[in-house]
């Protein structure tokens, strides 16, 4: 048996919130979600905010780029990378950050969680 | 079980020779079967004598220092510092202590040194007579100095132009009376010897040779009237006797072992003394009729003993040092090699002597012309290190000897004697006695660069001649092999940050983004990305939140502020030198208060207030800069501080005011972007109350100006300071900072401090003085002009953040709402707030 997940999908602000090559945070459903913005290819990566190394909200304030071929964001408290398509740390392959779907309709950002 | 008794070993004197003679100890197998005792006269463990000059510029103790006496005592030695040793029973096999202690040995090591000899001129003893040799007799020479204005030193040699170097930079007007004709008679000739004489003469350093000094007389104004025989007398406040050092061999006749007819204690090739359980290393001992008044020699005594006492299989017996010598005298270049005085038979010399530039250069040769005898360098040592390998290698010369000293006209470039040329055993550095057949080795057992192979083998440790040396044969091992040295920043940029910079200005690059699509590939990350925008801010000086730079700053540049441990910020206001009127205390206290901030006073002079959420920023510095402060960067590679004492207006010793001082200079520099933070201090007068001499920049207040000292610094590896101009007056003070300054941001690689960048940079504070003070690279007006710039352009970043709504519009907490961040969490402590600890939080989350 299958099951049929349909995506939750949320409105959660407009492009014009977002910060080109760079985030913003934003609170979904008590949830607190990074948001990167590269114009380039008109993409939005939604990345959990929380940095456990740190023990603080911070993923969104990282700088972003690229390392090894992977888009990452570096922690900007200790600077751990962690890759923005899978959530994964570069550092330490036991802790993966949760990655969550994006999509831009009308000027409007929706996410899934 | 009873283990054997140790067995004990006695070292009487911790001079630089003793104190090598232990480090090798403890190296032995056998080290642990023995009892250490380390006797030293002086009241402090072994230091750097070599460098003793530097106690004036501003080193300590500890600064010059092998160890300390708590590091002798971890490994279980016993010391006895500031107690001489006044016995030897050689029947008994004692020691006797003058503070009325014996100690028992097996084995006795000799290692007092010399003293300096004083001529026994009438009038000689009195209370403004010094010697140069240890710290306390640096001391008395400072304190004498206080408030005085003449200084005269007895001795034209190598030491005695080192001791009036000190006199000079105490401030005294320093004469030199040498009784030969001319200067360093032992290692120069006369031609030699007038250039230098001429070279420190344009120092204002009066040079009298030829000239006995008859008697001494202490006048009643308590200063010293020197009298010669066929000249008017000389008035002095201090005089240091330099003619000489002789050998500290008392107790070598009191133990009735053999010394030298003219003093010294007499050994073999092991080092042994008359007494083999009794051994003399260092100045105090006579090998073959010769004392050694240099360190290296000295350092190769130590390694014989020890290996002697050890029962080791490879002993190097001592077979001799070479005397050869390169050293800075009051600035200038001097260099003496072998015969340097043609005293071979048959020897030719050949000479090269420029009065324009006083330039002198002699070589000798053997009779055919082929081998390196000896040679003497005035006023440019560039061929010394090529001369010394000729003649320590027996390497044959090129046909025409005399092209090695000729100038470099062109064409016919003198035949430089690359590394490649020397033997594996050609001694690289003669202090640590570290061969190029080591260098190699240590390389070959995974050594990759410079410092790898200086911790490795210890060359260039010692006096430092080597340094050149050292990086030429480690570069060009490493090169043979293939291995390029990898200065990439990072995967994105095949350049040092130095390249960059370089790029940037020249080509007039404005963004990242056109940098890395001509210079660099893929995206960037936070290693180039932060370091660019710096670049940019340093030359460009557009403000770093404006649309094409945002992407690149950390954390700390985007926000304007500081992130703390909990993702919360802290606000810090420019306090220009730490002054502040009542109200502008009283409005910050209430900024805090309303926000409910936690405050404390800064190590840098001001006030940080902490746990402002990112919403609240804009808020807060709303109200500050509406109160007419400005950002204090306490983020971002800026400028930080200027720190001050409150200087001459209130304090009774202050010089100059430094708190004007200081405040000009914060207001002159700040916003400033650089390779690391920039940190300053202004004092008053040498009391140093602002602690200058540990910031990049150091201004203290003398009577007629300021002094500047650079490249100082606390943190993680404190450097003190190294004095750079003294006397300025406020514009050349300014200008010289400009100058350094952008020079600094020029060259230094990124996070580099300037201490580091110091440490590092080829040539050291000579070559920096030569740029900034003498412009020899002719960049003095660009650097200043690029200074302006930034001056004229600077605008408080949160003032002009606030007026910009695009740019607001990133302190928000949450873009959706707004709501704050329910994980900061704060309790309190001592009536304030601090973040809450894991547990804390955890506990008060649940029960919310
Ligand atoms: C607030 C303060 C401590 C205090 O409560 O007094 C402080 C706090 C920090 N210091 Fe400091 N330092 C402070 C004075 C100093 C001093 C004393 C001084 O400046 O006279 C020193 C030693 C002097 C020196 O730098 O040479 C100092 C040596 C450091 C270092 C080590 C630097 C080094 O070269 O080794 C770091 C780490 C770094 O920069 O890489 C550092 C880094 C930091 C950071 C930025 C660490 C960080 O990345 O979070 C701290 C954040 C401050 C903030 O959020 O505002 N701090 N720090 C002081 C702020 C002064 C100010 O008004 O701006
Ligand atoms: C200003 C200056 C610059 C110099 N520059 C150079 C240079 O550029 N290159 C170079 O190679 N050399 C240089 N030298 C010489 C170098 O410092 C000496 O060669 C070296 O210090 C000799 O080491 P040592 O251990 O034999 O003697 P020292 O370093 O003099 O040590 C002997 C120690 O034994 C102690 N002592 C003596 N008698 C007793 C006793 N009875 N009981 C207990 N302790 C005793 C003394 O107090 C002293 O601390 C310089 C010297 C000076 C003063
Ligand atoms: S450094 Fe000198 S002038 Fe400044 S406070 Fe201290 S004693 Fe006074
Ligand atoms: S020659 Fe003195 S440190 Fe190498």
């Amino acid at each position: 048996m299958t099951v049929q997940v349909t995506k939750q999908w949320q409105k959660v602000c407009t492009k014009k919130d977002l910060v080109a090559h760079s985030g913003v945070a934003a609170l979904v459903d008590g949830k607190q979600v990074a948001l990167f913005y590269l114009p380039e290819n008109d993409a939005i990566y939604a990345i959990q905010n929380y940095c456990p190394f740190s023990d603080a909200n911070v993923i969104a304030r990282g700088i972003i780029g690229d390392l090894k071929g992977k888009l990452v964001v570096a922690s900007p408290i200790y600077k751990q990378h962690f890759c923005l398509t899978t959530g994964e740390c570069l550092e330490d392959n036991t802790v993966k950050l949760g990655v969550f779907d994006t999509k831009i309709e009308d000027d409007h950002i929706h996410i899934a969680l | 079980m009873n283990s054997k008794p140790k067995q004990n070993l006695v070292i009487i004197g911790n001079g630089m020779v003793g104190h090598h003679f232990v480090a090798e100890w403890q190296k032995q197998a056998c080290a642990q079967d023995w009892q250490l005792h380390i006797i030293g006269e002086e009241p402090v463990s072994a230091y750097d004598r070599v460098h003793l000059s530097e106690y004036f510029q501003g080193k300590g103790h500890s600064d010059l220092a092998y160890c300390q006496e708590s590091d002798y005592l971890s490994l279980g030695i016993k010391t006895y510092l500031g107690v001489k040793a006044s016995g030897i029973n050689k029947a008994d096999k004692t020691v006797d202590l003058d503070n009325g202690e014996t100690i028992t040995y097996d084995k006795l090591v000799l290692a007092t040194g010399s003293y300096p000899f004083v001529p026994p001129i009438p009038g000689y003893q009195n209370p403004r007579s010094f010697v140069y040799r240890t710290l306390d007799d640096l001391d008395a020479i400072k304190a004498a100095a206080q408030g005085r204005t003449t200084g005269v030193v007895i001795g034209g040699g190598l030491l005695g132009l080192e001791a009036a170097n000190a006199l000079k930079s105490l401030g005294l007007k320093t004469h030199v009376i040498e009784f030969a004709p001319r200067l360093m008679p032992v290692q120069l000739d006369d031609g030699a010897g007038q250039v230098l004489k001429e070279k420190i003469e344009a120092l204002d350093v009066t040079v009298h040779t030829q000239t006995g000094t008859q008697s001494i007389e202490h006048t009643a104004e308590d200063r010293l009237k020197l009298h010669f025989a066929d000249a008017d007398p000389l008035e002095t406040d201090v005089l240091v006797f330099s003619a000489g050092i002789r050998p500290q061999d008392a107790l070598g006749k009191i133990a009735d072992i053999d010394v030298g007819e003219r003093g010294g204690i007499v050994i073999n090739d092991l080092c042994q003394t008359s007494d083999a359980d009794i051994y003399a290393i260092g100045e105090v001992a006579l090998w073959q009729n010769r004392i050694y008044g240099l360190v290296a020699p000295g350092y190769r005594m130590a390694e014989t003993a020890v290996a002697s006492i050890a029962g080791s299989e490879h002993i190097v017996p001592f077979q001799g040092a070479d005397m050869s010598t390169k050293l800075k005298l009051l600035g200038v270049d001097v260099g003496s090699i072998g015969d340097a005085h043609a005293q071979t038979s048959g020897a030719l010399s050949f000479r090269y002597h420029n009065e324009s530039k006083g330039v002198y250069k002699k070589i000798v040769t053997t009779a055919d012309g082929k081998r390196l005898l000896g040679a003497i360098l005035v006023g440019d040592n560039s061929a010394y290190d090529t001369l010394l390998q000729y003649h320590l290698n027996d390497i044959e010369l090129p046909a025409e000897p005399d092209s090695l000293i000729l100038p470099n006209l062109g064409s016919n470039a003198a035949p430089a004697l690359g590394v490649d040329a020397l033997p594996d055993s050609a001694t690289i550095c003669s202090c640590l006695n570290v061969s190029k057949g080591d260098i190699i080795s240590a390389i070959d057992a995974g050594c990759c660069s410079v410092g790898d192979v200086k911790s490795s083998t210890q060359a260039s440790t010692g006096c430092g001649g080597c340094t050149a040396m050292l990086k030429d044969v480690v570069d060009a091992t490493l090169e043979a092999r293939g291995v390029t040295i990898d200065k990439s920043l990072c995967e994105h940029f095949e350049h040092t940050r130095q390249e960059l910079f370089h790029l940037i200005q020249v080509n007039e690059i404005k963004t990242f983004d056109a940098l890395i699509e001509k210079h660099g590939r893929g995206l960037g990350c936070d290693i180039c990305k932060p370091t660019v925008s710096s670049i940019l801010a340093s030359i460009w000086n557009e403000p770093v939140l404006n649309q094409p730079h945002v992407k690149l700053q950390d954390t700390n540049d985007t926000f304007l502020a500081n992130m703390q441990k909990n993702g919360t910020f802290s606000v810090v206001p420019r306090i220009a030198g730490g002054e502040i009127t009542p109200d502008g205390l009283i409005f910050i206290g209430e900024v805090a208060k309303k926000y409910n901030l936690y405050t404390k006073i800064t190590g840098g002079q001001r006030i940080d207030m902490f746990g402002a959420q990112l919403h609240e920023l804009p808020l807060i510095w709303q109200e500050l800069v509406d109160a007419g402060f400005e950002t204090g960067q306490a983020y971002g590679k800026s400028v930080r501080t200027v720190k001050s004492c409150v200087g001459s207006t209130w304090c009774r010793y202050g010089q100059q005011d430094s708190v004007s001082m200081a405040i000009l200079i914060e207001n002159r520099y700040k916003g400033l972007r650089a390779p690391h933070k920039l940190k300053f201090a202004v004092s008053g007068c040498t009391r140093e109350c602002a602690e200058a001499q540990s910031k990049d920049i150091g201004v203290i207040a003398t009577e007629n100006g300021w002094n500047l000292y650079t490249c100082g610094n606390g943190g993680m590896k404190p450097r003190h300071a190294d004095l750079f101009a003294t006397d300025l007056n406020d514009v050349e003070l300014i200008r010289t900072i400009d100058r350094l300054l952008m020079f600094y941001i020029r060259t230094a690689d990124r996070l580099q401090r300037t201490a580091r960048w110091m440490d590092n940079l080829e040539g050291g504070l000579d070559y920096l003085k030569d740029v900034i003070l003498n412009d020899s690279l002719g960049l003095g007006e660009q650097l200043e002009a690029q200074m302006n710039r930034i001056v004229e352009t600077f605008e408080c970043e949160w003032k002009s953040t606030l007026q910009d709504p695009e740019k607001m519009k990133r302190f928000r907490t949450f873009v959706n709402t707004d709501a704050s961040d329910s994980n900061v969490v704060f309790v309190a402590e001592r009536d304030q707030i601090r973040p809450a600890t894991t547990d804390e939080k955890a506990n008060l989350i649940a029960t919310a």
